[in-house]
C-alpha cells in the first residue's frame, strides 16, 4: 500500500477503491485546477489539501491556486458570504471595485494555468469573476458554492450570477441550497479525510493531556463546539445553552474553539463578543487555536461527551461530521448540512434555540447509553455517505460527464 | 449491464456482478403545495420521477418507508395530506410499462385530489418538493460466475450498490422490467424456477437495499440448499 489513495482500503474496503481508479481512467492526462481563497483555515482548504494529492494519484494532474487580496477585497468577499446566508447587507460601490479589480489582477497572474487547464473548480464567490477575466478557455469550468445559499440576500446573487452563469456547471452541497442556472447544477456534499490527524482515532492519555493543557476536567461532562468565530455559528447560543443545562448539571464543562480563516476579517470582533460573554465562568474555556492544530482538535472532540454545532446557518457543518465519525452525538442547529446529517434520535438532535440545546443536552447525559447508541450510528453513516472517497467519486463523475458529455448513464467497463 | 453484454453472459450462461452508484443534480424545480407539484409533473424529465421512485434507496438516510416514493412522503411529511399520500404511496411504479405512463398516473391522482379540496395546503419556504435528476455511473467488479449455486457465496456480500444495479436498476434496463438474476436463471431451463419465482415473489418497495439483500439470500439459501 504504497500509494496515499490506496491506504483508504481499511477504512472504505478495496471495492470503493477499485470504482475510484475506474472513473479516473478515461481521465488520465488531464490537468484540472482548483482555485480558492485561503490555503488554510476552513472546510474548503481541509478538503483540497487532501484532494489535491488523492487525485494527483489517481493519475489525474491536478493543482491548487489561492488568489491574493487586500483587506478591502477579503471585506467585499466576507459580506457576499454573509450575504448568500441570507444577511441583507449593503455594500459600499468601492469593495464592489476592489473585488473586480482583484480579481482582474489574479487573472492575470493565473492565465497560463487556467486557460491550458481542462477542468477548473472555482471555490465559492471569491474567485468567481476569474471566468470573466480569461476569455480563452480550453477546458470547462465549474463553480462550487460551499455556502447556504438557501436564500440569498437578492441584490448580491443577482450580481454574482453574472459571473456563475458563465460557467459549465456548478456544485451545491444540498438541493435546498441550488439555485437556478443555465447550466446542470450537480448535488455534491463535502466530506471528511479519515486520515487526516483530526480524525485519526488517539489514545485516551493524548486527549487527556491536550484537556490538561487547557485546564480541563476529564472526569467531567463536556460539551465541544469546534467552528471559526462567526455569528453564523452561534457561539452565544452555545454559552446559553451551556448556562440552562449547567442548573441541572452543575459539573458540566464547555469548549469553544476556532482558529480563524484568513479571509475572515469579523472573526477577533466576534471572538471579543465570545470572551465577553463567557465572563468569568472557569468552566467555559473559549480556545483559540493555530490553524494547525488538528490533533488538539481531535483531542477535544475525542474526549468531548457532547458534540455541539448549533450554528443558525451552516453551509454543510464538517465539523459535524467530525463529531460523529468520533462515535459522539451532536446537538445542531436545524439549518443547512447539518440536517442531513443530525438525524433525529439516530445520530444526535436538531435544535432551534438555546433552550431546545440544553434541553437535548440534559437528555443526552442522563440517557448514556442512547448516547453511545447514536454515536455508533454516527460513524457509520459518516462512513457509508461522508468519506472523502464518496466526494472524490462524485467529483470524477461529475467531471467524466463534462469532459465527454455523457447524459444519465455512465458505463465503465 | 447493457443489452450487448447481457446476451453475452446468457449465452455464455456467466452471471457478471457490477455495481453503481448515483449523483444528484438540481433541476432547479420546486413546488409548494399539490397544485405545484402537479405543474412541474407534466414536464419534469423522466429521469427525475425515476429518482423520486427509486433514488432513496441510494440516498444518506435512516430507515423510513412507510412511503414507497418522495411524492407520497412530502405530501405526509410536509402538506400534512395523507389522503393524497396514500394514493401516491401505493402506486406500483414496476407495474408501468414507461415513465411518461407513471406521470399521468401521478398528475391524475394530485388532480382528482386538487379537485377534493376547498384549500389546497402549502409547504414552508424551506420544506418545498425540491425535483432532482440523477446519473448512474455502472462499475465493473471482478465477480462472475458461471453456476447459480455461486449466488450463495456472492450475493450476501453484495455492495448495497450492486444490489441497486442487479434489482432496482435492472427493471428499467431489462424489457420484461425484472430483476437481473431472473432471465440468467431462466437461461438454465426449468431447473430454477422455484428459486426465480422466490426471487420474482420480492417486493422491492418499502424497504432498504440491506433488506432486499437479505431478503434475496433467504431465497437462495431456501431454494439453492435444497438443491445440492
Amino acid at each position: 500500500m504504497s500509494r496515499l489513495i490506496d491506504q483508504y482500503m481499511l477504512i472504505t474496503g478495496p471495492d470503493v477503491i477499485e470504482q475510484l481508479h475506474q472513473l479516473a481512467k478515461p481521465l488520465k492526462g488531464l490537468r484540472v485546477v482548483h482555485v480558492n481563497a485561503t490555503k488554510h483555515g476552513g472546510g474548503v482548504a481541509e478538503i483540497l489539501h487532501k484532494m489535491i494529492p488523492l487525485m494527483n494519484d489517481l493519475g489525474i494532474e491536478t493543482e491548487w491556486e489561492v488568489i491574493q487580496g487586500n483587506p478591502d477585497f477579503y471585506s467585499c468577499t466576507k459580506m457576499f458570504h454573509n450575504a448568500m446566508q441570507g444577511s441583507q447587507v449593503q455594500i459600499p460601490e468601492q469593495l464592489f471595485k476592489a473585488y473586480e479589480h482583484t480579481n482582474r489582477e489574479n487573472a492575470e497572474s493565473l492565465k497560463k494555468s487556467l486557460s491550458d487547464a481542462d477542468i477548473v473548480f472555482i471555490h465559492d464567490p471569491q474567485p468567481a469573476p476569474l471566468i470573466e477575466n480569461i476569455k480563452e478557455r480550453k477546458g470547462k469550468w465549474v463553480w462550487r458554492c460551499h455556502i447556504d445559499a438557501n436564500k440569498p440576500f437578492r441584490p448580491v446573487w443577482k450580481y454574482l450570477r453574472n459571473y456563475v452563469s458563465q460557467y459549465d456547471a456548478s456544485v451545491f452541497s444540498l438541493s435546498a441550497f441550488a439555485q437556478p442556472l443555465p447550466h446542470p447544477v450537480y448535488l455534491i456534499p463535502p466530506s471528511i479525510d479519515p486520515l487526516n490527524e483530526k480524525n485519526v482515532p488517539l489514545e485516551r492519555s493524548e486527549c487527556v493531556a491536550v484537556l490538561e493543557e487547557f485546564n480541563i476536567d476529564p472526569e467531567r461532562p463536556l460539551l465541544v463546539q469546534v467552528s471559526r468565530f462567526d455569528r453564523f455559528k452561534d457561539p452565544i447560543g452555545v454559552i446559553q445553552a451551556y448556562r440552562l443545562a449547567k442548573q441541572f448539571i452543575p459539573t458540566l464543562q464547555l469548549v469553544l474553539a476556532g482558529g480563524g480563516a484568513s479571509d475572515d476579517p469579523e472573526g477577533e470582533l466576534v471572538l471579543e463578543e465570545v470572551r465577553s460573554a463567557a465572563a468569568d465562568d472557569v468552566d467555559i474555556h473559549v480556545l483559540q487555536l493555530p490553524d494547525d492544530s488538528h490533533r488538539k482538535i481531535n483531542a477535544l472532540q475525542t474526549a468531548a461527551t457532547i458534540i455541539v454545532q448549533k450554528s443558525i446557518r451552516e453551509g454543510f457543518g464538517l465539523t459535524v461530521t467530525e463529531g460523529l465519525w468520533k462515535q459522539k452525538p451532536v446537538i445542531g442547529g436545524n439549518t443547512g448540512g447539518i440536517r442531513l446529517q443530525v438525524i433525529n434520535h439516530h445520530t444526535g438532535f436538531l435544535v432551534n434555540s438555546p433552550a431546545g440545546a440544553a434541553l437535548r443536552i440534559r437528555y443526552l447525559l442522563r440517557n448514556y447509553d442512547k448516547s453511545l447508541e447514536m454515536g455508533i450510528k454516527g460513524k457509520e453513516y459518516v462512513r457509508e455517505n461522508f468519506l472523502i472517497t464518496r466526494h472524490i467519486r462524485e467529483y470524477l463523475t461529475m467531471m467524466l460527464s463534462l469532459v465527454y458529455g455523457t447524459k444519465h448513464r455512465i458505463d465503465l467497463k | 449491464m447493457t443489452n450487448k453484454s447481457r446476451t453475452k453472459s446468457l449465452t455464455h450462461q456467466s452471471f457478471i456482478v457490477r455495481d453503481c452508484a448515483l449523483i444528484a443534480m438540481a433541476t432547479g424545480k420546486r413546488a409548494r403545495s399539490l397544485v405545484g407539484l402537479r405543474d412541474h409533473l407534466e414536464t419534469i424529465e423522466q429521469e427525475s420521477i425515476y429518482y423520486h421512485f427509486w433514488g432513496g434507496l441510494l440516498r444518506p438516510q435512516f430507515e423510513d418507508y412507510e412511503y414507497h416514493n418522495d411524492f407520497a412522503s412530502w405530501a405526509a411529511h410536509t402538506l400534512n395530506d395523507r389522503t393524497i399520500a396514500e394514493r401516491l404511496g401505493i402506486i406500483d411504479s414496476t407495474k408501468y410499462e414507461t415513465l411518461d405512463q407513471l406521470r399521468q398516473e401521478l398528475v391524475e391522482l394530485i388532480d382528482e385530489r386538487v379537485d377534493e379540496l376547498e384549500v389546497v395546503p402549502w409547504a414552508p419556504r424551506d420544506k418545498q418538493f425540491e425535483f432532482i435528476v440523477s446519473d448512474i455511473v455502472v462499475f465493473t467488479t471482478k465477480k462472475a460466475i458461471q453456476d447459480p449455486k455461486a449466488l450463495l457465496n456472492i450475493v450476501p456480500k453484495m455492495s448495497l450498490g450492486s444490489i441497486f444495479y442487479h434489482f432496482i436498476d435492472a427493471r428499467r434496463r431489462s424489457p420484461e422490467r425484472t430483476d437481473d438474476f431472473t432471465p440468467w436463471l431462466k437461461s438454465f431451463g426449468k431447473r430454477y424456477q422455484d428459486l426465480i419465482d422466490g426471487i420474482m415473489g420480492i417486493d422491492p418497495c418499502l424497504t432498504s437495499l440491506s433488506a432486499l439483500r437479505d431478503e434475496l439470500t433467504e431465497e437462495l439459501l431456501k431454494h439453492l440448499m435444497v438443491n445440492k
